[in-house]
């Protein structure tokens, strides 16, 4: 268990003259692309991080010449308009739910990339000519590559498609939501879920409760010894997998358990399934006879986690003895589950 | 300066599912009528603090202040020291 190191880089977001290509689309059709650039974004794409394009030009241009390139299906929500690039960027963070400062901009105009910088003084900027080094750079090796981060793009992809569908639906959300399908299956972490559960663990900021990072041998271990129990889980529905999407660890003892660990991905904050994974070690302890108790470490940004509990019923109940906050189930008002998520427990 | 109105929208817009058509009391819990994420309640606490100048307190943070309009309206009240208008 460690703190917080430096954040990597989850999305790179291109220029597109003189940056990605040589040339200027307005002025001519006859582009080349850089040398390896192609290259360069399928393996970024291998490796789990995003991709997205912040671009002055014709929309419809541009996409027709990136689709001729074969590359406009690695970039998502991409801006392409003649708008402030501050501004882009800032849509993209905002939609792709990641911090600012996991964001790397490149472009080969100075002016550009200050306009960004002064506007979103934490995001990372890149002149264009540093991007055949973009692959040793050690912010865009991940520590981790496992079965989600292949499959990143490809659901961040089919968020899109729930968001356009969520935009466009009339009616109430509970009806939008029930139409998905949800199923929010909650089971003990396996060998091949422990890459995965410790990646989570560093990724995670805002539905986590402690910000701890674990290691895969000591969620291995943790996983295995009597005194522990390690939760992962997964959400599926109509339109794909949200992959494995939340983590809990609880120690528990005959008279209490204990949340050391808690943390549910940023993808699923609108889904109200946080709540389905605290409502679950309710009723379990609950069951078993034993009170619970929550381990809370404050950070700047992990204030919905603390909102979470304390709207399902959690008190604070003073400092713990691993300099956490340490919060208390009340066991006798569990939240039900909501009726649109099919629930899967062990 | 927020009113009562502007905190009965909000709710209506952000908490309540069926917000078209329910008609929202302002006794109503919200959290019963439907469904509230993290994010909503999120929203919702960053809304009083931002929109109504109040800080919410850890202490402050619980669901039974949140609960109903009539409540929030009366914990707003009792921070800011102010009658809201109505």
């Amino acid at each position: 268990m460690s703190k917080h190191d430096e954040e990597g880089i989850k999305c790179v977001v291109w220029d597109l003259d003189n940056t990605l290509w040589d040339g200027v689309l307005v002025e001519s059709g006859a582009l080349t692309l850089k040398p390896e650039i192609a290259r360069i974004i399928r393996v970024l794409d291998e490796r789990g991080i995003l991709q997205s394009v912040a671009s002055k030009n014709n929309f419809d241009d541009a996409a027709a010449k990136l689709r001729e390139l074969g590359l406009w299906e690695y970039f998502l929500y991409p801006e392409i308009h003649w708008g402030a690039k501050s501004e882009s960027i800032a849509r993209i963070q905002k939609v792709l739910n990641i911090g600012m400062n996991t964001i790397l901009f490149v472009d080969d105009d100075p002016f550009e990339r200050d306009e960004v910088a002064k506007a979103n003084p934490d995001v990372n900027v890149a002149h264009a000519d540093s991007y055949a080094t973009l692959l040793e750079d050690r912010r865009m090796i991940p520590r981790f590559i496992t079965a989600d981060s292949a499959r990143r793009r490809q659901m961040y992809r089919e968020d899109e498609q729930r968001k356009r569908a969520e935009e466009t639906f009339d009616g109430p959300k509970e009806t939008f939501l029930s139409g998905l399908g949800m199923r929010f299956k909650i089971a003990e972490a396996q060998g091949d879920d422990l890459a995965r559960a410790a990646e989570l663990t560093v990724r995670t900021h805002q539905l986590n409760a402690t910000g701890r990072t674990y290691s895969y041998d000591e969620l291995d271990a943790l996983r295995r010894s009597d005194s522990h129990k390690l939760y992962i889980c997964e959400m599926t529905d109509v339109y794909g997998s949200y992959g494995k999407i939340g983590l809990s660890l609880v120690e528990r003892t005959e008279s209490a358990w204990y949340v050391r660990l808690l943390l549910m991905s940023c993808r699923v904050m609108s889904r109200g399934v946080g709540t389905v994974l605290l409502g679950f070690l309710m009723q379990e302890a609950k069951r078993a006879g034993v009170r619970l108790f929550a381990d809370f470490v404050p950070t700047d940004r992990n204030r919905a986690m603390y909102v979470a509990f304390k709207f399902n019923g959690f008190r604070d109940v003073g400092d713990g003895d691993t300099g956490a906050r340490v919060l208390e189930a009340n066991l006798e008002q569990i939240q039900n589950f909501p009726g649109y998520i099919e629930v899967v427990t062990p | 300066m927020v009113t009562v109105e502007s905190i009965r929208s909000f709710i209506r817009e952000n908490m309540v599912s069926n917000h078209r058509n329910a008609a929202l009391g302002d006794d109503d819990d919200i959290f019963k009528l439907g469904f509230v994420s993290s994010m909503t309640a999120l929203k919702l606490v960053n809304f009083v603090e931002t929109e109504c100048g109040v800080t919410v307190d850890n202490d402050d943070l619980d669901v039974s202040t949140f609960s109903t309009v009539n409540r929030i309206v009366a914990f707003i009240e009792r921070k800011l020291g102010t009658t809201l208008s109505r």
